[in-house]
């Protein structure tokens, strides 16, 4: 009997693992759809809030800076043009940032002077000239030096750089214009490089076929053929760059001296709009005209920004619409 | 290629808006923080002083002047030794963000390089309901570093003030009897000062650079004491000002005249006690009201001789014995 009971009592629970599986499948099914709108809804969120911050981001640099522009203390030209940054005197405090825009000016300009040829020419070697094994080795070298924290460029802009500057240039203070360029630079150099090469590949190998069937040299090819063909995307590389040094705090902040000052040469120190921002936000007290001045500057410095990658953008398009 | 090429442009292009978003995300976390501090922010470290909470290592949160961060860490760490069971933790950032710490709560004790200014203490009084205590630890001399190779061995008030001071006429070696430095590029005076909202600065101005005066434009603003000594140390034409207790071989301290023809002295203990050295300042520690029973302790051993001992080692000025 028990062993016929045995017997008999698989079937019926054969039966019932089959109603079992059913349900849930029917349930996993469920669950699986739920969980895919669940994420789908999480992904646009994603989506959408990058929208948010930066609208987020501006409103609220604006409302600090705001009451200040609109209090009616507050002169564009003297901000604009006036070359006095005496932002905490006792008897007559001033709000002129001329020497901190022409100091950020000067040193990405000679930045970018320094980084265009390695920027662009190690991104002609990398797309055209190296071989499989190097373009992979310089690659991640060259990720590698994008990785390095700016603070670290800072220290070896005070602790490398200045003595070398002095010795070399005969220079009678090492941390100066020339030493904030050298560094921004080498920072904005692995972006150069990486966006020129892009576009360098995006030109359809035909060009080089056509160039090289031709009788060009690899030289004329990538002087006459290349380079032309790739220009937007060698100029969005450029100004990508210049974007990471306009934006660069650490190490300017750091190697520049930090001294407001028209410079003469570029062995002059000088201070940048984003030097001044962090050395001073920390300790200027909340809604006083330094405060909401510093946040002016960040306005301004969004601007800035906000124009260098919009051109890079546009440039960018040109290429896609070709 | 065409659609790695765009991946590879998104991903690229995102660092310097990522670093613009990062950088103004921190900008409005600082606004954050003080708006809720104006606001009577709770006080976080309040758990630290309830009696009874004996079970775990207590704290206590010790916030302010970057002149004493030197002293108030040798100081936290003896008593370390001493009373096992309290742990100091100290941070720098200025004076004024330690008295800013104190009316917001979050510092059990302020360090200041100045004494509180009476708007200061209303508002602390406002926000804790509280009068902040005043303890004077110990005294700092403010000396004038110049390069070890520089040939200066005294200056006076005056000339400093005419180096330092918006419209002074001093910019050249020469003008202060310098004639020639070893290994100076020219005879300009390169003037290292401090970022305009420290405590050290300000009190430079009020001592030196005269009252209602300013400073001279071009100055190389540096963020800590530290980098002021390491800067001139490291620049044979510079001149700069900060803590008796940051001097290193490789500068120079030179004596100080309180008036053109008055004889010039050195600063040491003995000097900036007797007030004959011009330019040294009190130590003060500031507590929200009565402070509490740990703070208390913390405070009588640093007046005790075993704690005044540790300001003559970190090279400050201790009290005078009673």
């Amino acid at each position: 009997m028990t062993q016929t009971t045995v017997q008999l009592s698989p079937p019926p629970s054969a039966e019932g693992g089959a109603e079992l599986v059913l349900s849930t499948r029917a349930k996993r099914r469920f669950a699986e759809i739920a969980a895919e709108r669940a994420i789908e809804v999480l992904i646009y969120a994603c989506g959408v809030s990058a929208i948010l911050f930066v609208f987020g981001i501006f409103f609220f640099v604006f409302r600090e800076g705001a009451p200040y522009v609109f209090g009616g203390d507050f002169k564009l030209g003297e901000f604009l043009f006036s070359t006095e940054w005496y932002p905490t005197s006792l008897g007559n405090p001033r709000y002129g940032v001329l020497s901190l825009i022409v100091g950020t000016f000067s040193v990405t300009a000679l930045a970018t002077f320094i980084a265009v040829p390695f920027g662009l020419g190690s991104a002609v070697f990398v797309s055209e000239f190296s071989g499989n094994k190097g373009r992979e080795t310089l690659k991640i070298v060259i990720e590698l030096l994008a990785a390095i924290p700016s603070v670290v460029w800072g220290f070896i802009g005070i602790s490398v750089m200045n003595p070398v500057i002095q010795d070399v240039f005969h220079a009678p203070v090492g941390l100066n214009v020339l030493n904030g360029a050298v560094l921004l630079a080498l920072m904005s150099v692995p972006i150069m490089v990486s966006i020129g090469e892009d576009a360098l590949k995006a030109v359809p190998d035909s060009y080089r076929e056509a160039a090289l069937a031709m009788g060009a040299t690899r030289w004329q090819m990538v002087y006459r053929v290349l380079i032309p063909a790739a220009k937007n995307g060698l100029l969005a590389a450029v100004l990508l760059g210049v974007g990471r040094a306009v934006g660069e705090t650490m190490a300017v902040l750091m190697a520049t001296g930090h001294a407001i000052n028209i410079p003469h040469s570029v062995f002059d120190p000088v201070r940048t709009l984003t030097a001044t921002i962090a050395a001073e936000l920390g300790e200027a007290s909340a809604g006083s005209p330094h405060y909401r001045v510093l946040f002016i500057i960040g306005i301004l410095l969004f601007t800035i920004t906000f124009i260098v990658n919009l051109t890079a953008d546009l440039a960018i398009r040109g290429v896609r619409k070709r | 290629m065409r659609k790695g090429q765009n991946d590879m442009r998104t991903l690229f292009s995102s660092p310097p808006r990522l670093t613009a978003a990062l950088a103004l995300a921190a900008a409005i976390g600082v606004v954050g923080c003080n708006k809720g501090d104006t606001g009577g922010g709770a006080p976080a470290s309040s758990g630290a002083a309830t009696p009874g909470a004996n079970t775990k290592k207590q704290s206590i949160q010790n916030i302010g002047s970057d002149t004493m961060v030197n002293l108030a860490q040798a100081w936290a760490e003896d008593y370390g030794k001493v009373v096992p069971g309290v742990s100091v933790e100290v941070s720098g950032g200025g004076s004024g963000v330690g008295i800013a710490a104190l009316i917001n709560g979050t510092a059990e004790i302020a360090n200041s390089s100045r004494q509180i200014e009476p708007e200061e203490a209303e508002k602390a009084k406002k926000a804790t309901g509280k009068d902040p205590k005043e303890f004077l630890v110990g005294y700092d001399g403010l000396a004038i570093y110049v390069h070890k190779d520089n040939p200066l061995n005294e200056i006076a008030v005056e000339d400093l003030s005419d180096i330092y001071r918006e419209g002074g006429k001093i910019d050249t070696w020469t003008q202060v009897g310098v004639a020639k430095i070893p290994g100076a590029q020219n005879d300009k005076i390169i003037r290292v000062s401090r970022q305009n909202n420290s405590g050290t600065y300000h009190y430079f101005r009020e001592v030196v650079v005269g009252k209602k005066a300013d400073y001279k434009q071009g100055s190389l603003d540096m963020n800590g004491s530290k980098d002021v000594v390491e800067l001139v140390s490291k620049t044979p034409g510079a001149i700069g000002f900060s803590g008796l207790g940051y001097a290193t071989p490789a500068v120079k301290i030179v004596k100080v005249a309180k008036k053109k023809g008055e004889p010039a002295i050195l600063p040491s203990n003995a000097t900036v006690l007797d007030k004959t050295y011009p330019i040294a300042r009190p130590l003060f520690m500031y507590t929200p009201g009565e402070p509490s029973e740990n703070a208390k302790k913390f405070l009588d051993w640093i007046l005790s001789d075993a704690g005044q001992k540790v300001v003559d080692k970190s090279g400050y000025v201790p009290l005078p014995k009673k």
